[in-house]
């Protein structure tokens, strides 16, 4: 089977539904002639034409609306946004347009529209560049939100993404669009709203999304070298539509979780699940459930310290550590 | 339309102009003039009556009423053709009786009925209705017109000969939503008619206490945009005249306008607005005494027999006979069940049959 990284991989989900349905159509800034910022698009240009691949203006409040209403009329705009932060300069669009229009509607409208683009930090950017609003996202009603960890599931989420009727948010990593694994040629699609379960174990449950999945699989091993402590690998992939049913299997097989994100502690996915957990398998519990998240402060710029504000390897393994005393 | 200044349209000599003499005008029949004065009327009268149950406490929230400015509506929507598309903003009655929605539909959805148009989960403020190309009714000033410029994409992007006509108030303008609206369809050369209604007022604020600049319509021209006021916002006649050739302008060269329409707003910004703080009453007065639209265009009509006294008094009493049913078919109508909260939300939740994610949507 192929290795590629995740950048392929969104790269070829998003060649395929092109080919595959007249209605999709790229658009954001510099992911024509420039090749994407990120090159996440590159040669898209060239082999599809500018009618297919559109370079807009910096402009999120104007072109993501313009995708809002084009969505309306029967397009599948797949947006990107260079960086996910700046969604907030779109907000009203995303959230009160995409979000609401179904609704206010009584059903007679649908919105099928993918936004996408890094949400991440890590990358000493400052805050501006760095938010991670998944949280944010998935709290409108209307909204679905992915977060891919690896590449295999970047393409099939993206085009389940992109075929879905629904307005879908796409929170991709730039640390991550280097990184490869197995990816199959041609189509599969991995269905929103379905978790893996990453790694297999029956200490405790490690649950979480986005590239900490990739440092939680890293902790496990450690914590199978160093104690032969069996931690289980839950990844959710999709924060709305939620797996409940993986995650509570998983809690129930190990009795103890650790959620990690790269989100801030307040309101988090994290916050949500723990909130389900405890009122859906609060008797399996054997311990308080605890989180990993970015210390508590907009991103930091410094280089070293930003990787501390981070979750880390470390940070993973002891508070593992912690859950199991 | 002219493209630089104001002084220059004044050139073209602005008095001989007469708007019963444009060709759109010339060919109308005598039922279509008359259709276009009944149509005028009963958005007045379904207005008032709106009025009254919101007075009643029949209404929640916000009514922004439409009298004073129905010439825009009526005169826009006669000219659109079957591929032409309409998007508005908060005060929607009036554009969605033009396009035809029933007063039914539209009142029972003011008293948030299962019968409205969006089943009451819109409200006043977000009538909609697809199937005759009107796609709201929007709440946030400015929100809608990105929307209106992406209907326009879609239609050149289908290559179909249709053009939007996407509407906002005289307070939108200084949103940054507009203007990016405006860069992108003057850049891409999109066929959508930004029209702005300008009644004088953003709420409770003046034109000259908000907008800098001569006018609001020639901000276009820094899009190189074409561009043009109208002064006689309440001669429908004219409206169509202007709003047609936009939308020639649009189906035939694929290019955007942007047209300024002078009107006034009889009520205050909303019914909750006491309308005494900012403008006088005498102001209200002159406008209704002179540029009344139902009353010029029923004295034109009258003058040419078309209408005869005995046929205004007709048509006045069945748009108000209409308006009185549709309070009465809300108020018989149920309201949305509890069940009904959940369901609009998400395209797949509605047609499970055809789900492909998993997994809650939903959280308690």
């Amino acid at each position: 089977m192929p290795v590629i990284s995740y950048r392929e991989a969104l790269r070829a989900a998003m060649s395929e539904e092109i080919e595959r349905d007249p209605n999709v159509v790229i658009m954001g800034e510099e992911v024509a002639q420039f090749n994407g910022a990120y090159k996440v698009t590159e040669g898209l240009l060239a082999k599809y034409g500018p009618k297919r691949i559109v370079d807009t203006p910096i402009s999120e409040a104007g072109f993501i609306g313009m995708g809002v209403g084009a969505a309306m009329l029967g397009l599948r705009p797949v947006m990107e946004l260079m960086f996910f932060s700046f969604y907030s300069v779109a907000f009203d669009q995303i959230f009160n347009n995409a979000a609401n229009i179904r609704y206010m509607s009584g059903g007679l409208i649908s919105c099928p529209i993918v936004l996408r683009g890094p949400a991440n930090g890590g990358t000493n950017v400052g805050a501006t560049h760095s938010h991670t609003p998944e949280s944010i996202a998935a709290y409108h009603p209307g909204i679905k939100v992915v977060v891919p960890s690896n590449a295999y599931d970047a393409k099939g989420l993206m085009k389940s993404a992109i075929r879905d009727n629904d307005p879908v948010l796409f929170m991709e990593n730039t640390i991550l669009y280097g990184e490869t694994c197995e990816v199959p040629e041609g189509e599969y699609l991995v269905p929103l709203g379905s978790a893996k379960v990453m790694r297999e174990g029956k200490h405790l449950s490690i649950i979480g999304h986005g590239r900490p999945i990739q440092l939680a699989l890293k902790a496990a091993d450690l914590l199978k070298e160093k104690h032969q402590i069996d931690a289980e690998v839950v990844d959710l992939r999709s924060i709305r539509p939620l797996d409940e049913e993986t995650i509570l299997n998983s809690v129930r097989k190990t009795n103890r979780v650790l959620y990690v994100e790269e989100a801030k502690p307040f309101c988090s996915v994290g916050a949500m699940v723990a909130c389900i957990i405890q009122e859906k398998a609060f008797d399996y519990l054997d311990a308080p459930v605890k989180r990993i998240t970015s210390l508590d402060a907009p991103a930091i710029y410094s280089p070293p310290l930003e990787k501390i504000q981070l979750p880390t390897v470390d940070r993973i393994f002891q508070a593992a550590l912690d859950v199991l005393k | 339309m002219s493209k630089k200044s104001p002084s220059k349209k004044a050139e073209v000599a602005v008095s001989d102009y007469d708007a019963r003499l444009a060709p759109i005008n010339v060919k109308l029949g005598q039922d279509e003039k008359i259709q276009l004065y009944r149509d005028m009327v009963r958005i007045r009268r379904f207005e008032e009556r709106c009025l009254r149950s919101y007075q009643q406490g029949k209404i929640g929230g916000f009514l922004h009423l439409y009298i004073g400015q129905e010439s825009i509506a009526v005169g826009c929507v006669s000219v659109m053709g079957d591929n032409d598309h309409i998007i508005t903003a908060y005060r929607d009655h009036g554009h969605g009786l033009a396009v035809g929605m029933g007063m039914n539909e539209m009142m029972a959805e003011n008293y948030g009925k299962y019968t409205g148009c969006s089943k009451g989960k819109g409200g006043s403020m977000h009538y909609f209705d697809p199937s005759r190309n009107f796609w709201g009714g929007h709440g946030i000033v400015g929100g809608q017109i990105p929307l209106g410029t992406g209907i326009a994409y879609a239609l050149k992007y289908k290559g179909i000969k249709g053009a939007c006509l996407a509407f906002m108030g005289d307070g939108a303008v200084n949103q940054g939503a507009v203007h990016e609206s405006y860069n992108l369809a003057a850049l891409w050369s999109l066929p959508v008619v930004f029209v702005i209604e300008n009644n004088g007022y953003s709420m409770g604020t003046s034109q000259a206490r908000s907008s800098a600049g001569p006018s609001l319509a020639e901000r276009a021209a820094g899009y190189d945009m074409n561009w043009e006021i109208l002064e006689n916002g309440h001669d429908v006649l004219e409206v169509r005249d202007k709003v047609s050739q936009a939308l020639k302008l649009a189906h035939e060269k694929s290019l955007p306008s942007v047209l300024e329409i002078r009107t006034y707003r009889y009520r205050g910004h909303s019914v909750a607005d006491p309308d005494t703080t900012y403008r006088d009453k005498q102001e209200i007065e002159e406008y209704k005494r002179t540029k009344d639209p139902l009353m010029v265009f029923q004295n034109a009509l009258l003058a040419e027999k078309t209408l005869t006294d005995d046929l205004v008094r007709k048509i006045d009493e069945e748009a108000r006979a209409e308006a009185e049913n549709s309070a009465q078919f809300a108020e018989a109508s149920p309201y949305p069940t509890v069940e009904d909260i959940k369901k609009d939300v998400y395209w797949e939740i509605d047609n499970p049959a055809d789900r492909k994610s998993q997994g809650a949507l939903f959280f308690d």
